[in-house]
């Protein structure tokens, strides 16, 4: 037990909470932009898997994570693609196509991998880290939370930037009323269908991203079906959050201590099966929701297709 | 034109035709599927025809393939049985695999004490039973929060699912344990003590089970009052509402016989299968019967045929990916790429009707 309050150790414990949140915490934004605006994007697992296997096959031949990271966003963007052809422009069922779209998209991550590197695993270097002077000397906290990857500092932004999106700007405002009356957004004026895939598309942007940052920086190497549910947990974040994205933010680092615990008993030597601690996030999310059960709130046309002059 | 033509078209003629589009609107995507998936493989490398040829040869064509191709259709048509129950209701339970695993567990765990005082056909019952409570209790959660206070249960029964997967590695590590080996996993059933064959073949008496099942609820959501209640429910809760129906209740019954449905499927695999849980396993079929059930239309008879379908295909394709190189991962491709064609034909179809009128 003496392991378990050392300075490193705790270091060691938050830096790999933030790492292992990340991820979810740009899922779950990605996916509250799209339930704000009435989808309920099943897909975003899928969107997840490619960005992390685009990134990291674009980082590996290029050598920059930039362009690792980029390209993890545009492989996501090209899965939301699909959703918003099927989904949005035919109207299809949205859970029926984000199954098909996550299923598809887990054999043909694994397929490609497989094809282009057989049975082998190759790592990228060290992910570059940007410490922000000062706050970095702080002790055990400066190492653990403000030494990263200029991504997770992006994606704290973001929660700020979404927050002020959200409530202040048209944007903020169409996409809103897509989710809660689309018929409305509609006669005002503003296309339910442009508005509705913009927020696809940048989900499947961030959910991408989220991807690459687990392949690239979370595990240095692409292993096929490593985003593990994490996109599922993105939804669940976003359907906890009620449209807020500090919630997001709270609910991802619930998720990131949670996983980081599980590799952080193992190497403090305490014998308990990791399952035990994977339970745990889950348990909470479900605690949480049977306590709070009756204040949840969803928009009232999510997974609804929109067709004009339809009831 | 087209007045003229539904005037003078005998009814048989009609009937004919209908069924012929129902025919092409289920081979045409399987065709377009077959093909942008051949595409995929010819771009990787690999020779399309080889690899369908060797898939069939090894699913369908072989009796020992055959013969597993069937033995995998049990776990799944009851997956499916389960599925159908639930989507019927409007009720999207995802939570398959969560417990279908459970369910294995509690089977595992318990046939081989069982075994050791009653006898084989009733442990084999009871073993069935006790995974068929397990698993709709495991449902009970999303079921009393969907019911009770609206709550998503896309969400609440995906955590479950995952709990679940956990839970059940748990219980297999820390106290249905085997402590004669290595890796841990529970006592093994012995084979003599499982589900009987049938005939000659390797293929256990399960399929009867989830044939008989998947039949069974097929006539009870269309030919029942409960069924029937349960589709009103799915189509339209506010008009069950004030039909009178107790949509609460309803709710709570489809989730206990959607998972304990899936539970049996858990239980079958055991007893029929593997004897055994080893830490870890997880088929996870659980996602991967929901498209068969969307192309089926819900319908059981269907679902039947496109189980044995995809059947044959895993079987052919763990197989192949062995030999042919190609991973079996391949399957997932082609399934999604299946759904969506068929989303897609589906839609055409639907703008051909509006446009003219029909």
């Amino acid at each position: 037990m003496q392991a378990l309050l050392t300075e490193a150790f705790l270091t060691a414990l938050i830096f790999g909470a933030v790492t292992a949140g990340v991820p979810l915490l740009l899922a779950g934004l990605g996916e509250q932009i799209s339930e704000k605006a009435g989808v309920l994007n099943i897909g975003i697992e899928g969107m997840m898997l490619f960005g992390a296997y685009t990134g990291f096959v674009a980082a590996y031949y290029s050598g920059s994570f930039w362009l690792g990271f980029l390209f993890g966003g545009i492989g996501g963007m090209a899965v939301a693609a699909i959703v918003v052809l099927l989904c949005i422009r035919f109207g299809l069922n949205q859970i029926v196509i984000g199954i098909g779209v996550t299923l598809g998209f887990e054999g043909l991550t694994a397929l490609l991998h497989f094809v282009q590197f057989s049975r082998t695993y190759p790592r990228l270097d060290q992910a570059p880290v940007w410490a922000l002077p000062g706050l970095d000397q702080i002790p055990i906290l400066g190492k653990a939370l403000f030494s990263h990857s200029p991504i997770v500092y992006l994606a704290v932004l973001l929660v700020i930037g979404l927050g002020w999106l959200f409530r202040a700007t048209y944007i903020g405002l169409n996409l809103e009323s897509a989710g809660a009356k689309p018929a409305a957004l509609d006669a005002a004026g503003v296309s339910v269908t442009a508005t509705r895939a913009g927020a696809v598309l940048a989900t499947g942007f961030l959910a991408g991203l989220g991807g690459a940052y687990m392949a690239n920086v979370g595990a240095g190497l692409f292993v096929p079906f490593m985003t593990g549910g994490a996109g599922f947990i993105g939804i669940v974040l976003a359907m906890l959050a009620r449209g807020n994205p500090i919630w997001v933010l709270m609910g991802a680092a619930l998720f990131g201590i949670s996983l980081a615990m599980t590799t952080a008993l193992q190497v403090a030597g305490i014998n308990i099966p990791t399952d035990v601690v994977q339970m745990l996030p889950f348990a909470m999310v479900m605690l949480v929701l049977v306590i709070f059960a009756r204040h949840s709130v969803l928009p009232p046309a999510l997974g609804l297709p929109y067709v004009r002059g339809d009831r | 034109m087209t007045v003229e033509a539904q005037t003078s078209a005998a009814p048989t003629n009609d009937a004919a035709r209908e069924a012929l589009a129902a025919i092409l609107r289920v081979l045409v995507p399987v065709i377009l599927a077959l093909i942008a998936g051949g595409v995929i493989l010819l771009i990787l490398g690999k020779d399309p025809l080889a690899y369908y040829g060797y898939v069939a040869r090894r699913g369908l064509f072989t009796w020992g393939g055959l013969q597993e191709t069937f033995t995998r259709m049990s776990p799944l048509l009851l997956i499916a049985a389960g599925l159908i129950v639930a989507f019927r209701a409007g009720i999207w339970n995802l939570g398959g695999d969560g417990q279908f695993l459970l369910a294995a567990v509690v089977t595992s765990a318990l046939a081989p004490v069982l075994i050791a005082f009653l006898p084989k056909g009733l442990t084999l019952i009871l073993c069935m039973i006790v995974a068929i409570a397990v698993a709709a209790l495991w449902s009970v959660i999303p079921a009393i929060l969907k019911a009770r206070y609206g709550v998503n249960e896309i969400i609440t029964s995906l955590m479950m699912s995952f709990l679940g997967v956990s839970f059940a590695n748990v219980l297999v590590k820390l106290f249905f344990r085997d402590p004669t080996t290595t890796v841990p996993q529970t006592v093994t059933l012995p084979v003599e003590d499982r589900l009987p064959r049938l005939f000659d073949s390797t293929i256990h008496g399960g399929v009867l089970i989830a044939l008989a099942v998947v039949v069974l609820v097929h006539l009870m959501m269309t030919r029942t009052a409960f069924g029937l209640k349960l589709q009103v429910v799915g189509a339209n809760p506010a008009a069950a509402i004030h039909a009178g129906l107790n949509v609460a209740r309803l709710t709570i019954a489809t989730f206990a016989i959607s998972a304990g449905l899936i539970g049996l499927g858990g239980a079958v695999e055991i007893l029929g299968v593997w004897g055994t849980v080893r830490a870890d396993w997880n088929p996870a079929f659980g996602l991967l019967v929901v498209p068969l059930v969307f192309l089926a239309r819900f319908n059981g008879y269907a679902v039947i045929g496109f189980v044995f379908f995809f059947s044959a295909l895993m079987i052919g394709g763990e197989s192949a990916a062995r030999r042919v190189g190609v991973p079996q991962h391949y399957v997932l491709v082609l399934v999604a790429l299946l759904l969506i064609f068929l989303a897609v034909v589906e839609y055409l179809d639907h703008q051909r009707r509006k446009r003219t009128g029909a």
